[in-house]
């Protein structure tokens, strides 16, 4: 009896741990969680956790209604940021290197995997963003109260979309090179910012036109007249750098919002 | 000892509301005055702001742009033989000279369909884009694929000493009836 009593007294060494000074100081909140209300404070108290929802009804999150497209969607992004960085190492973004540092890194860089998986994920993030989207149309989870969530991902596609344009450029190849002629000449008919597009020639002071070829939205996109090394370095910078920075903010706002908006929406 | 500290200090006078039409004392701000300088603190912000954006926007417009140059000479008119398309120009300057019995014209090599290189099929005589199939005359007449007009055409003109000189910030279309300008066509 005794004995027995000792035995449960004795603290585990995790236990233990979690009373320590380096423990607390780490964790807010304290301690190993013994109830529901310590449950939640530590998911509340932490920086990562706090984005999801305290608590999911257990119907709301089988694979049959989710489909796990948004997480896939993370997963897939976590992946191509960490080979994304791996692949800044060697990849050089000059008309001179680009080409051959990619063939560099598929050929002689040790896990030249690295490249293909980067280029497979960003594939593969593209199809899981589009069927994200068509379960959350399909089973209504655009509605109020989640009507504002459902514009921060339209963005979050835009987003992903963009990434993949400027990601297509990079290994300057004759694929990247007519892929990104033919998308940013696009943008020469776009309305009053392309040069070739309507209303353009309406932003002019006499025979002054403000909107040519060297001062419309192709040319901000691909930083010339025509496709080059210019091209290249905006793309790359956008790609590495500006368009990850601009939808991390859109991810952390769509993830909270989730939870916010009373998390995952549950089946009829 | 702390509550002897505490009620030895006299509590503080609180001035009486000053009475209406009662002017304020100068190093007060009043009501009228703080929206004021609220207002300028505003418009100082949102000018700060907008010049800042204004700036990141010219910033990606730069002043010199190293690109290829847009006139070059391309040699003497005896240089081309009639009724053929010379391709010496197309990867450096994007121009396809052709001269036909009436003369000389200068040929973009930018397909009117998203903009990629045709080749000239010698063989078919036309012009043939990869991308989607465009096929073009080598007059420029698009007559098969997507392409929506006839290629475009730059200035050509001779310089004193009788080179050609082919000019590509100026450039004529078809379909604006443009071919029929003097300078679309050097007359030999």
């Amino acid at each position: 009896m005794i004995k027995n009593m000792a035995e449960q007294t004795k603290k585990s060494f995790l236990e233990k741990a979690a009373e320590s000074q380096v423990w607390k100081s780490i964790f807010r909140g304290g301690g190993v969680p013994r109830n529901r209300r310590q449950r939640m404070m530590s998911v509340l108290n932490s920086v990562f956790l706090h984005l999801h929802p305290v608590r999911l009804p257990k119907h709301a999150v089988k694979l049959k209604f989710t489909w796990c497209m948004g997480g896939l969607t993370f997963f897939i992004f976590l992946i191509l940021t960490i080979s994304g960085i791996l692949l800044m190492f060697y990849y050089r973004p000059t008309i001179e290197y680009a080409y051959t540092d990619i063939i560099d890194l598929a050929e002689q860089v040790p896990f030249g995997i690295m490249r293909e998986l980067h280029r497979w994920g960003a594939h593969a993030m593209v199809i899981t963003v589009w069927l994200h989207m068509f379960r959350v149309f399909m089973t209504g989870s655009y509605k109020p109260p989640r009507e504002f969530n459902w514009t921060v991902g339209v963005i979050l596609l835009l987003l992903t979309l963009m990434l993949s344009f400027t990601g297509y450029l990079l290994p300057w190849d004759q694929l990247a090179i007519w892929a990104i002629t033919v998308g940013s000449n696009m943008a020469r008919a776009a309305p009053f910012l392309g040069h070739e597009g309507p209303g353009a020639s309406l932003l002019a002071i006499g025979d002054i036109n403000f909107i040519t070829m060297a001062s419309d939205a192709r040319f901000a996109l691909i930083g010339g007249r025509f496709m080059g090394e210019a091209a290249l370095l905006r793309f790359y910078v956008l790609h590495c750098i500006g368009l990850p920075f601009i939808i991390m903010i859109f991810m952390a706002i769509h993830f909270w919002r989730v939870r916010k908006d009373g998390g995952i929406s549950t089946p009829v | 000892m702390l509550e002897g500290k505490k009620t030895a200090t006299k509590p503080p006078v609180r001035k009486a509301p000053a009475a209406l039409g009662e002017t304020v004392k100068d190093n007060e701000v009043s009501r009228r005055s703080f929206f004021s300088w609220l207002s300028l603190g505003w418009i100082g912000f949102v000018a700060s702001t907008g010049g800042f954006f204004t700036m990141m926007l010219r910033f990606f417009f730069p002043n010199v742009l190293f690109e290829p140059v847009q006139t070059f000479r391309a040699g003497y008119p005896d240089d081309y033989i009639i009724g053929e398309v010379d391709t010496k120009w197309k990867d450096k300057y994007g121009v396809w000279i052709i001269r036909n019995r009436e003369g000389i014209y200068a040929l973009s090599t930018v397909c009117t369909h998203l903009g990629c290189t045709p080749n000239w099929l010698a063989s078919a005589r036309k012009f043939k884009c990869p991308c989607h199939g465009s096929g073009f005359k080598s007059t420029g007449i698009n007559f098969e694929g997507p392409a929506p007009r006839p290629l475009e055409r730059y200035r050509i003109v001779l310089a004193d000493d009788g080179e050609i000189i082919v000019d590509k910030t100026q450039k004529y279309q078809q379909e604006k009836g443009q071919w029929s300008d003097p300078e679309a066509f050097l007359r030999v």
